[in-house]
C-alpha cells in the first residue's frame, strides 16, 4: 500500500512538472498574447493540479489536504480571471 | 551533492539572476515585476530556511503590497511624466553608487562568513520563556511581547507613512476620496474574482492572525491579506473608496496602536511597567491588541495603494 502511494506520488507530481515544462515552452515559443496565454493557462493550472493530487496521500487528513486543494482552486480563480482581463485587454487594442 | 544543496544552489542562483534583471531592465513596469518575482523566491528561500513566519511577510510585504505600491507608482508617472530620455548619470555619480554598493554587498558578505560556528542565538531563552506568554510561536512572543515596543513603533511608522502619502494632496481635493479604482465592465472577469476571492481572502486573513499565536502568521500578514481584499474591492468598483477625513475611517486606522498604547499604559497599574503583561493574562490581551491591529494594518495598507485624495467630496 505504502509503496503504491508512493509510486503514484512519484507519478502525479512527475507529469505535473511536464505539464509545467510544457507551459513555460509554450510561453517562450508561441507567437502572440493569446496563444501564450492558452500555453500558460492550461497546463500550468493542470501541473499544478497533478502535484497537489499528487502531494494528497502525504498530508493530514482532512485539514492540510484541503488547504492544499483550496490552493489549487484558488490558482485556478486567479489565473482565469487573470488571463480573461489580459486576453480582453489585447483584444479591446487590436479592435480599436 | 545532496538534493537539497543542489535545490539551494539552484535557488540563490536564481534570486541572484532575477535581482540583475530588475536592475539591469529598461522599463520600469518590467522591472517592477521582476521585483514581485524576487520577493516570491526570496519567501521560498526563507521557507528552505525553516523560517515560515518570515516567509509569509516576505510573500505579504514584498511581493505582494510594495509590488502594488510600485505598480501604481509607474502608473502614476507614466501619465505625467515623460521618461528621461538620454538622461544618465555621470561617471563620478555611477562609480561613486558602484563603490558604495560594492562596499555594502563586500561588508554583509564578511559579516556573514566570519560569524562564529556556531552562530550566537538568542533561541533558547525565547524558547524558555514561551511558557510564561501563553504563546506557542515563539516569533510572535518576540514581536507581541518580548520587543513589543518594536512592534508598537513599527505600526506607528506605518501611521506616519500614510500621513505623508496623504500630504501629497492638492489643497482642494482635502478630505476628499483617493482616486483610485477603475470602471471594468459589468459582469466582467474582475467583479467575478472580487465576488469570489475577497470572502476567501477575509476568512484567510483572520485566520492567519488567529493561528499566529501558536503556528507562523500573525497580525501583519494577515491585515496584508486584508488589505488585498480591500484592494480588489477598490479596483472592481464594487466598493468605494472611503473619503480621508471619515470619522469611521480614522477610527480604524487608529484602532491599532490606541489599544496597543492603552494595553502598554495599563501595564503600570496591572504588572510592572509600560507594555508589561499581568501573569497568566498574556495571551488574551496580545490577542486583543492584535485583533485591533490587522484591521488597522490593513485599512493602512490598502490606503498607502490607494494613494492621496484626488477627487472631492462633491462628484
Amino acid at each position: 500500500m505504502r509503496l503504491a502511494l508512493d509510486i503514484f506520488t512519484i507519478v502525479a507530481v512527475s507529469s505535473g512538472a511536464f505539464f509545467f515544462l510544457a507551459g513555460t515552452v509554450g510561453l517562450l515559443r508561441f507567437p502572440d498574447t493569446l496563444t501564450r496565454l492558452h500555453a500558460l493557462t492550461k497546463a500550468d493550472n493542470l501541473g499544478l493540479g497533478l502535484i497537489m493530487l499528487g502531494l494528497l496521500p502525504h498530508v493530514a487528513w482532512p485539514f492540510v489536504a484541503l488547504k492544499l486543494v483550496a490552493v489549487w482552486v484558488l490558482a485556478l480563480v486567479a489565473s482565469a480571471s487573470a488571463s480573461q482581463l489580459i486576453a480582453r485587454k489585447v483584444r479591446g487594442r487590436r479592435g480599436s | 551533492m545532496s538534493s537539497e544543496l543542489v535545490f539551494c544552489i539552484g535557488l540563490a542562483l536564481l534570486i541572484l539572476a532575477v535581482a540583475g534583471f530588475t536592475i539591469g531592465v529598461k522599463e520600469d513596469f518590467a522591472a517592477v515585476v521582476g521585483f514581485v518575482v524576487y520577493g516570491l523566491l526570496l519567501s521560498l528561500a526563507w521557507m528552505s530556511l525553516s523560517s515560515p513566519d518570515v516567509a509569509l511577510t516576505e510573500a505579504a510585504v514584498g511581493g505582494g503590497v510594495t509590488g502594488a505600491l510600485l505598480l501604481g507608482a509607474c502608473a502614476r508617472l507614466r501619465t505625467r511624466e515623460k521618461p528621461a530620455e538620454g538622461h544618465r548619470p555621470g561617471w563620478i555619480n555611477r562609480g561613486a553608487a558602484l563603490v558604495l554598493c560594492a562596499g555594502i554587498s563586500a561588508g554583509l558578505a564578511g559579516v556573514v562568513l566570519l560569524l562564529p560556528d556556531p552562530a550566537p542565538t538568542l533561541a533558547p531563552p525565547a524558547r524558555e520563556h514561551l511558557l510564561a506568554t501563553g504563546l506557542g510561536n515563539a516569533v510572535t512572543a518576540v514581536l507581541m511581547a518580548y520587543r513589543a515596543l518594536d512592534t508598537l513603533l513599527e505600526k506607528v511608522v506605518l501611521l506616519l507613512a500614510l500621513v505623508a502619502v496623504w500630504s501629497l494632496a492638492p489643497d482642494r481635493f482635502w478630505g476628499g476620496r483617493p482616486a483610485f479604482g477603475y470602471r471594468p465592465e459589468p459582469g466582467g472577469p474582475l467583479i467575478f474574482l472580487t465576488r469570489v476571492l475577497v470572502p476567501v481572502g477575509v476568512v484567510a486573513g483572520i485566520y492567519l492572525f488567529w493561528v499566529g499565536a501558536d503556528a507562523p502568521g500573525g497580525a501583519f500578514a494577515g491585515g496584508a491579506i486584508l488589505a488585498a481584499m480591500a484592494i480588489l474591492g477598490f479596483i472592481s468598483g464594487l466598493s468605494v473608496v472611503p473619503a480621508v477625513n471619515g470619522f469611521r475611517l480614522r477610527f480604524v486606522l487608529v484602532a491599532g496602536v490606541t489599544v496597543f498604547i492603552v494595553a502598554g499604559l495599563a501595564g503600570f497599574a496591572w504588572a510592572s511597567g509600560f507594555l508589561a503583561y499581568p501573569v497568566g493574562f498574556a495571551k488574551p490581551i496580545i490577542l486583543l491588541i492584535e485583533l485591533a491591529m490587522i484591521f488597522s494594518i490593513g485599512a493602512t495598507l490598502a490606503l498607502l495603494v490607494a494613494g492621496p485624495p484626488g477627487r472631492s467630496l462633491k462628484p
